[in-house]
């Protein structure tokens, strides 16, 4: 019977509360105190998550940042630095036009060596896995097409199984070793020796294959973007950070 | 967004990650109404039902509603589940009386079946579209069909055959399911 | 209804009413978290936050809750708090919130819940059903352990990620998969079962040679 009460009732509407809903009825509860108890309720509930959430999110938003920064100087090795760029209008960019969210551009970052010259890019890209989305970052190099490294952000593959695509370590360091792209999974023992191949993991041939087509899939939509040419990044100092 | 195949999305809600012997979801039906077959089946159906309307009311509010206030979402979830359930209770009761006392008092369970607000949850994590959460949503209610039907096969196969006294009850029931996926594991390999 | 003691409220739910190995509630997170001690801690922890939140505002509020929208009025109250330990999880433990992941959500729909608020909460002072509430979320903290240290001991031969058996061991990795959960509990309770029947039976084997 509260049906439509309760599809309103999902805790951000207005605050144009009843005044009492202490209305002393007992027996016959109005529809009125109905509706009044549960938009208390919901109005008190939205409430509290929206303060919890203006506490908590500077702390979940720098820690990800935090380990964004991690995960990229690893995939980049011998990078010295390097810059977020945004895809605006087909063409990378330093900076998003003004009045957007930051969350609502795709990027890539550039890192540059101690020239100051372009020597990695770092993708991150996340496709639906064996459970869940499995969300990685790789680099590579822009000139050779070689990879340079690749890193599991998230994953909630099957424990023992799938999660060895970051647990494995034979496979992860085959990103390492500078394999070319676009890459192929092959079974363990059955591949033929190409610069592109790499091994699956027995037991986990979903997972892994997962992670080569996230990689694959990434160049296919960035190489032409980047091909086009990375604008000039300011040079900064050494010590200073650029933004996240 | 997310670009698996129709296809891939079915098989894997239905078999591979089944929900109920893969990911636990729904655990109450399937242990409470998996002793005869005819009911099973019949919950199994009630739930690919709700599963396919919740499916697309999460698709609704994930569009329009939560893009902005993301962190909402569980209280919206859950809310828009139970009025749902509700809703469906009351259209079968006034359309088919006759259906509406064959599924008792399961109809109602289902506010708290956890395979139904996990739905909603893993169709939002995986960002899937419209019709890729209605594949969803139907594999994964042919799923728990699958795995209630299965169930129930065998616990009424078990019920003629001479069971310890310790292991009559859940204990042989947990036992079962294990097994069964286990079975289910071999599953994963075809995808 | 039974009058109890307030030791009884808090002992109950601990042991003689545990929510997972005797009630079988709960059971979702009980089996799909349970893949390690530390992870099984976290999901405790989580279901502790709430359920404790959700019987003191439920006790204390019950006046004002009409008798028609009690439900909706609980499920909304459980859902905020899961809300809230879903960022505050994701802000001071970020790890475990990643592990974790979806079935922090799912806390919402955990019968167990749901079950107290209903059965006790709403017919009790805020006092008792704190008391309650700690014991439920204690007897729910113990399952999950000892799910979570049989599964993790056998399937990974560690404990808390402290190696146990050294590097000969080959673990049994079915049992931090699906398939492992449903048997590991399934175990445990036919040895519950075993001792409550030799119980029995010493019981009346003494009622027998007595008179």
């Amino acid at each position: 019977m509260n049906e439509e009460i309760m599809k309103e009732d999902t805790g951000t509407h207005d605050p144009s509360l009843p005044e009492s809903p202490e209305t002393p009825l007992k027996e016959t509860v109005s529809t009125f105190r109905l509706v009044a108890t549960l938009a208390v309720a919901g109005a008190l509930a939205g409430l509290l998550i929206v303060l919890v959430n203006q506490h908590t999110k500077p702390i979940i938003d720098k820690y990800k940042a935090e380990q964004l920064k991690i995960a990229v100087y690893e995939v980049l090795p011998g990078v010295e630095r390097y810059s977020t760029y945004y895809l605006v209008n087909d063409r990378l960019s330093l900076n998003i036009p003004e009045g957007n969210k930051d969350s609502d551009y795709r990027r890539i970052y550039v890192g540059y060596d101690i020239l100051d010259e372009v020597s990695g890019i770092a993708i991150s890209r996340g496709e639906s896995g064996f459970q869940d989305v499995v969300q990685i970052i790789f680099g590579f190099n822009p000139t050779t097409g070689k990879l340079s490294g690749m890193k599991v952000l998230d994953s909630k593959e099957t424990p023992g199984l799938g999660d060895k695509i970051f647990k494995d370590m034979a496979f992860v360091k085959q990103f390492f070793a500078g394999p070319e792209t676009p890459l192929i999974g092959v079974k363990i023992g059955a591949g033929k020796g190409k610069p592109n191949e790499i091994d699956t993991i027995t037991g986990a041939t979903i997972s892994s294959k997962v992670v080569i087509d996230i990689i694959n899939h990434a160049l296919e939509e960035w190489r032409p973007v980047i091909d086009r040419g990375i604008p000039k990044a300011p040079v900064v100092s050494k010590f200073e950070e650029t933004k996240q | 967004m997310n670009d698996q195949t129709l296809f891939s999305i079915f098989f894997s809600a239905m078999v591979v990650n089944n929900f109920t012997l893969a990911m636990f979801l729904g655990l109450c039906p399937f242990m409470g109404v998996s002793a005869r077959v005819e009911t099973a089946l019949r919950m199994g159906l009630a739930n690919i039902f709700v599963l396919v309307l919740t499916s697309l009311s999460a698709w609704v509010l994930n569009t329009f509603i939560l893009e902005s206030v993301p962190y909402l979402r569980i209280i919206s979830f859950i809310i828009v589940v139970a009025s749902l359930v509700q809703i469906v209770e009351m259209a079968v009761k006034k359309l088919s009386p006759t259906l509406f006392r064959q599924l008792g008092i399961f109809l109602p369970l289902m506010t708290t079946n956890c395979a139904i607000f996990g739905l909603a949850i893993f169709q939002t994590n995986r960002g899937y579209g419209f019709f890729q959460g209605l594949t969803f949503a139907v594999g994964a209610g042919l799923g728990l069909t699958l795995a209630l039907v299965l169930m129930a096969s065998i616990r009424e196969s078990v019920e003629f055959s001479d069971v310890p006294e310790i292991a009559k009850g859940t204990g042989l029931v947990l036992i079962i399911a294990g097994t069964l996926s286990m079975a289910f594991m071999g599953f994963a390999g075809l995808l | 209804m039974r009058k109890t003691t307030p030791s009884q409220d808090f002992i109950r739910g601990i042991w003689n009413e545990n929510p997972v190995l005797i009630q079988m509630l709960g059971l979702c997170p009980a089996l799909a978290v349970t893949n390690s001690v530390k992870n099984a801690l976290a999901m405790s922890a989580a279901t502790f936050f709430v359920i404790c939140c959700s019987s003191v505002l439920v006790s204390s509020c019950k006046r004002f809750i009409p008798n028609e929208v009690r439900i909706s009025a609980y499920i909304l109250v459980i859902a905020t708090f899961v809300t809230l330990a879903d960022m505050l999880l994701q802000a001071y433990a970020p790890v475990q919130h990643k592990e974790l992941g979806a079935f922090i959500a799912l806390i919402v729909v955990n019968c167990m819940i749901l079950g107290r608020q209903e059965a006790f909460s709403a017919k009790n002072n805020v006092y008792r059903s704190l008391l309650d509430a700690i014991g439920t979320g204690i007897g729910f903290t113990i399952a999950l352990v000892m799910m979570g240290g049989f599964r993790e001991i056998l399937g990974t031969g560690s404990f808390l990620e402290y190696s146990l058996f050294g590097a000969n061991f080959e673990p049994w990795v079915i049992m931090v998969l699906p398939a492992g959960g449903f048997l590991t509990l399934g175990f445990i309770l036919l040895a519950m079962g075993f001792v409550e029947q030799r119980k029995k039976t010493k019981t009346t084997l003494t009622a027998e040679q007595s008179p």
